[in-house]
C-alpha cells in the first residue's frame, strides 16, 4: 500500500512477468500453485464451519429466537439482537468521531499545517498501527474509565462512551493512512495549478483535492467501519458487556465480538453455541460484505489494477 | 463567509492534530509512568531464582516468564506454518498466476485479511467441537491449535507483502532476465526474489508483530492465566497479551496491577521493535531503488 510505483501495472499487464495461463512450467510450480489455492480456499472453510454449526437454528426455524432481545442462557433464551445493536452503535459512533478527526489530520499533513511537521506527524500515525489493541484497552481501563466515572458521576464508567473514544483512537490511523495515500496522488498534480490561479490552500483542498479523491474518502470510511466492527478487545475490556440495548452513551453495551469471546471463555452448555455461531456467521458475512464493497469501489477507481 | 469557512477548516485541522497528539501522548506517558518502575528481574521471574526459572526447574508464579515463553513459542509455531505457505502463494500470485486467476485469488485473500480475528478463534473452537464429535473425543484447545489459527490470521499479510515486494521491483530489473536469455523461472529465482528479499522479510516481521499482539484468537483457542511454561504442543499456555487482558479484568492486589503495567510496557516494546525494524527495512529498500 505504501508503494506507488507507476511502472508496475504497465509491466505486468504487458504479460512479461506473468506466464501464459494454465500451464505448469516446472515441478515446483505445482507446489506454489497449491499454496495459493489453499490460501484462497481458507475463507470458504471458515464460512463452511460457521454455517455448519449454526445450521440447526435455520433448519428448525428458530430464527425468531435468535433475533430476540433477551440473552438469558439459563432460561433457554438466546437472543443476540442487543449484541447486534451494540456492535452497530459502537462502530458507527466511533467512525463518526474518528472520521472528521482523520480528515482534519490529513488536511494538516497536506498543506494546512507547517510543512516541517507533516512528515513527523505521518510517522507518528504509522507508528501507532504498531501499538497492540490490548494496550489501548488496558490504558483505557485505568485512565479513561476512571476519568469518565469522576467526570459524569454516572455508573461505573465502563460504557459505550468509553469504548467509542478508545475505538476511535484505534481506527484513526486506518482512516488517516487511506485518505493520505489518496490525497498524496491527487494533491501534487493539482497544487501548482491551483496556486498559479491564486486559490487559497484551504479552498483548494476543500473544493478541488477532496472531491478529486472521493474514492479514498469512501474507502477510508468503509475500512474504518470494518475495523471497528471486527475489533474485540476494546469492547470486551471497556464497554462493560451488559447484554441489553443501552439507553444512553453512559450505559454499558456488549458487542458481537465481545459476546463470542465471553461465552466461549466461560464455557457454557453446548446449546448456547448454536446462537454463538450464528452470531459469528453474521459478523463474518458483515465484514465479508464490507470487503467486497471495498473491492468493488477499488476496482472501479482503478479498473486495470487488481486491488493491490 | 468564505473567510469563515477557511478559518474553520484550518482551525479544525489544527484541533484534530492537537487532540490526536495529546491522546497518544497521554497513553504513552501513562504507560511509561506506571510501567517503567516495575521493570526488573522481579517482573519477569517473581521470587524464583533466575537460572533455574529459565531452565524450567522452578515454577514461576505471578511473573512474566511463562507468558514470554508462551508468546515466543506461539509466534514461532504460527510463523512455521504460515511462512512457507504465504511466501509461496505470494510468489505464485506475483510471478506465475494468469491475470484472471490472480484476481480471483487476490479477492479471496483480501476477504481473509478483512475477517475479524475473533472469527479465526471461533473457527479453531469449532474445529475442536467438530473433532470431539467425530474422531478425537478428547480433543481440546491447545498451543498447536492457537498457533494454527494465528497462522490463518497472518497468512494474508504474508501473501500481500510478498506479492507487493515482487510487484514493486523496478521494471528494468524485470527485463534483465529475459535480456540475458534466462527462462522465466530463472529470472524469478535468481534475479527477482533476491532483489525483493528485504521487502519480503519486512513483511514477515510485520506479520510476527501481528501474531504476537493478537489476543482475540488465542482467548478462544487455549490460552489460560496460570498455565506455567507450555507443556508440549497439546498443552495450555500463557501469553503476554492475554496476561494484560486478564490482569486488567481480575487483578486482586496492587502488586498484580503493577505487574500488568509492566507486561503492557514489555508487549508494547516488543511490537514496537518489530514494527520499527520492518519500517527500516522498507525504507532501505525504497532508498536502494530510488537511488538507481
Amino acid at each position: 500500500m505504501l508503494n506507488r510505483n507507476s511502472g508496475k501495472r504497465d509491466f505486468t499487464a504487458g504479460g512479461r512477468l506473468t506466464s501464459p495461463a494454465g500451464r505448469i512450467h516446472f515441478p515446483g510450480e505445482l507446489l506454489l500453485r497449491s499454496a495459493a489455492l489453499f490460501s484462497a480456499l481458507i475463507i470458504f472453510a471458515l464460512f463452511g464451519f460457521l454455517a455448519y454449526f449454526s445450521l440447526p437454528l435455520f433448519i428448525e426455524g428458530r430464527l425468531g429466537e435468535l433475533f430476540s432481545l433477551h440473552w438469558r442462557p439459563f432460561q433457554g433464551q438466546f437472543g443476540i439482537l442487543p449484541m447486534i445493536v451494540g456492535t452497530l452503535l459502537l462502530a458507527l459512533s466511533a467512525l463518526a468521531l474518528a472520521y472528521p478527526l482523520g480528515l482534519g489530520i490529513c488536511l494538516f499533513i497536506h498543506g494546512l499545517g507547517p510543512a516541517l511537521l507533516a512528515r513527523p506527524l505521518l510517522l507518528l500515525v504509522q507508528g501507532m498501527t504498531g501499538i497492540p489493541t490490548v494496550v489501548y484497552g488496558f490504558v483505557s481501563v485505568f485512565l479513561l474509565v476512571p476519568l469518565l466515572r469522576n467526570l459524569f458521576a454516572h455508573g461505573s464508567g465502563f460504557s459505550l462512551l468509553a469504548a467509542l473514544l478508545t475505538l476511535a483512537l484505534l481506527i484513526l490511523p486506518t482512516i488517516v493512512l487511506l485518505i493520505h495515500s489518496q490525497l498524496g496522488q491527487v494533491v501534487p498534480a493539482l497544487r501548482l495549478t491551483a496556486t498559479a490561479l491564486g486559490i487559497a490552500r484551504e479552498r483548494e483542498l476543500l473544493y478541488i483535492s477532496l472531491p478529486a479523491s472521493s474514492y479514498g474518502l469512501l474507502a477510508a470510511a468503509i475500512l474504518g467501519f470494518g475495523r471497528a466492527v471486527g475489533d474485540t478487545l476494546i469492547a470486551l475490556m471497556v464497554a462493560g458487556n451488559a447484554a441489553r440495548i443501552p439507553d444512553s452513551a453512559f450505559d454499558s453495551i456488549r458487542t458481537l465480538t465481545a459476546h463470542i469471546a465471553l461465552v466461549v471463555s466461560t464455557d457454557s452448555q453446548s446449546t448456547t453455541y448454536q446462537s454463538l455461531f450464528a452470531g459469528g456467521l453474521i459478523l463474518f458475512l458483515t465484514t465479508a460484505a464490507i470487503n467486497l464493497l471495498l473491492h468493488r469501489i477499488k476496482s472501479r477507481a482503478c479498473p486495470s489494477g487488481d486491488g493491490s | 463567509m468564505n473567510r469563515l469557512v477557511t478559518l474553520l477548516i484550518r482551525g479544525w485541522s489544527w484541533f484534530s492534530v492537537l487532540l490526536f497528539c495529546s491522546a497518544l501522548a497521554s497513553l504513552l506517558w501513562f504507560l511509561l509512568r506506571h510501567g517503567v518502575p516495575t521493570l526488573g528481574l522481579e517482573l519477569f521471574f517473581g521470587d524464583a531464582p533466575v537460572g533455574k526459572a529459565i531452565l524450567g526447574q522452578v515454577r514461576v508464579w505471578d511473573a512474566l516468564w511463562p507468558a514470554c515463553v508462551g508468546t515466543l513459542l506461539l509466534v514461532l509455531l504460527a510463523a512455521l506454518m504460515a511462512l512457507p505457505l504465504g511466501i509461496a502463494a505470494g510468489i505464485y500470485l506475483a510471478c506465475f498466476a494468469a491475470p484472471r486467476f490472480r484476481q480471483i485469488m487476490s479477492l479471496s485473500v483480501e476477504l481473509l485479511a478483512g475477517t475479524p480475528s475473533i472469527i479465526m478463534g471461533l473457527f479453531g473452537f469449532a474445529l475442536i467441537l467438530f473433532l470431539r464429535k467425530t474422531f478425537f473425543p478428547a480433543a481440546n484447545t491447545s498451543l498447536l491449535l492457537a498457533a494454527g489459527c494465528l497462522a490463518l490470521l497472518i497468512l494474508p499479510y504474508l501473501i500481500f507483502t510478498t506479492r507487493a515486494a515482487l510487484d514493486s521491483l523496478p521494471a528494468g530489473l524485470k527485463m534483465i532476465g529475459p535480456g540475458l536469455g534466462l527462462s522465466h523461472l530463472e529470472t524469478v529465482f535468481h534475479i527477482l526474489l533476491p532483489a525483493a528479499g528485504r521487502g519480503i522479510i519486512g513483511g514477515v516481521i510485520l506479520a510476527l508483530g501481528r501474531a504476537a499482539e493478537d489476543t482475540a484468537v488465542i482467548m478462544l483457542t487455549g490460552v489460560i492465566a496460570n498455565a506455567g511454561l507450555p507443556h508440549g504442543l497439546l498443552g495450555k499456555f500463557e501469553a503476554l497479551p492475554f496476561r494484560i487482558y486478564f490482569l486488567a479484568a481480575e487483578y486482586q492486589s496492587q502488586a498484580q496491577l503493577d505487574s500488568a503495567y509492566g507486561t503492557a510496557l514489555v508487549l508494547l516494546c516488543l511490537t514496537g521493535l518489530l514494527y520499527c525494524s520492518a519500517f527500516l527495512l522498507h525504507k532501505t529498500l525504497e532508498w536502494r531503488w530510488n537511488r538507481q
